[in-house]
């Protein structure tokens, strides 16, 4: 199957893999895990373990956009804040 | 907790989440790819990092399309939620207007989005559009071809005018499904109009207001097709919404590489407040 017309780079293959294998690890905890593990936490509304994920990508992505808005390319730092951010949500939302 | 979950029933979903990955996924992560490189003709990439998305970032015409777009669907939620509430409490509930109601209100929403620019077009220009022709009458020199003012006022109401049909049927649907022993208690307390609608009819709407206002918010966020075909994005760039800003980059300039960064940044945008939305409104139903 020729898939060139995706235009794929190593990046973007390494990223959208490492989606992927979060996906696969969050279905393998449900499955060890079942229900979704749901709690009330500082944002004061019921979230999931998916709803967390979810938060957590989404912040991620924002905090790298404002990055290279505000402070530059070199990307690094930014990912370093999206992990704490991530540890964060999963511990505290 | 135990497991309650019967795993064959992720087979049943595998169809539609085979045209999901087909229609969605698949262009969505194209677009990915193509946004951190530059293209040029024959399929030719080359490697461009984070440049477009900062590029993107720092342009004063992005900044602008964004406002003009927030500032449009902030307009267009402020106008079409109470007024397709309104009209929704007023329609009849039996009898022979029922059908003629739900028909008229149909009729905007089956009307391709095209032909509602194009009708619009004619009917707010003032040599032969009734609109525009009256508005002259009246000595009010209208005009949405060269003033943003009138531009603005011309796809405002033509939104109005396809769309608050939506809302009203969706409220009128969570209308209808109140039973009538609800109407009655409220009589016998001694209820005013208001507080029927404030303690009745209202939280029975939450639902369904909550899927109108996020399917008229991320529609208008997307709007396209009704102010191209009007105004074309102008006068100048005063109606060029993101979407319009989005094809002309990557259609009209085929900067694909700039295009794609612009859609992955418009889609987290839709993504957040659309999140927001929804996270706001469901926790303020569960509250109740």
């Amino acid at each position: 199957m020729d898939l060139s017309w995706m235009a794929w780079t190593v990046p973007t293959a390494l990223f959208f893999m490492t989606i992927f294998l979060l996906l696969i690890g969050m279905a393998v905890w449900e499955y060890f895990s079942p229900g979704g593990n749901p709690r009330i936490g500082i944002l004061r509304f019921e979230t999931t373990r998916g709803d967390r994920l979810f938060v957590s990508l989404l912040g991620a992505a924002y905090i790298h956009l404002a990055w290279l808005g505000l402070v530059g390319p070199n990307l690094w730092w930014a990912l370093a804040i999206s992990v704490v951010y991530a540890v964060g949500v999963f511990r505290f939302v | 907790m135990d497991k309650t979950w019967n795993n064959k029933a992720w087979f049943m979903v595998l169809p539609v989440l085979l045209l999901v990955a087909f229609s969605a996924v698949i262009p969505l992560m194209t677009v990915v790819n193509y946004s951190v490189q530059d293209t040029f003709g024959n399929n030719q990439f080359f490697w461009a990092g984070t440049e477009w998305y900062e590029e993107i970032l720092h342009s004063d015409r992005f900044h602008a399309a964004l406002g003009r777009n927030l500032v449009f669907s902030f307009i267009i939620l402020a106008i079409e939620v109470p007024l397709g509430i309104v009209i929704a409490l007023n329609m009849p509930r039996r009898g022979w207007g029922v059908p003629v109601c739900l028909v008229l209100m149909a009729l905007p929403l089956l009307i391709p989005w095209n032909v509602v620019g194009t009708i619009w077009q004619v009917f707010g220009r003032n040599d032969i559009g009734l609109l525009g022709h009256t508005l002259e009458s009246l000595g009010i020199k209208y005009n949405y071809v060269q003033n943003p003012l009138h531009a603005w006022f011309t796809v405002i109401i033509m939104d109005v005018w396809h769309w608050t049909s939506l809302v009203v049927l969706l409220c009128y649907a969570g209308l209808v499904s109140i039973p009538d022993a609800f109407y009655q208690a409220a009589k016998i307390d001694g209820a005013s109009r208001w507080a029927v609608f404030r303690y009745i009819q209202l939280p029975k709407m939450n639902r369904v207001l909550l899927i109108a206002v996020l399917l008229r918010f991320m529609d208008s966020f997307m709007i396209y097709t009704e102010p191209f075909v009007v105004t074309g994005g102008g006068p100048g760039n005063s109606t060029t919404f993101l979407s319009i800003d989005l094809v002309k980059i990557a259609i009209g300039q085929f900067d694909l590489g700039p295009a794609a960064a612009m859609s992955i940044i418009y889609f987290l945008i839709i993504l957040l407040l659309s999140w927001i939305f929804y996270t706001v409104m469901t926790n303020y139903d569960a509250e109740r």
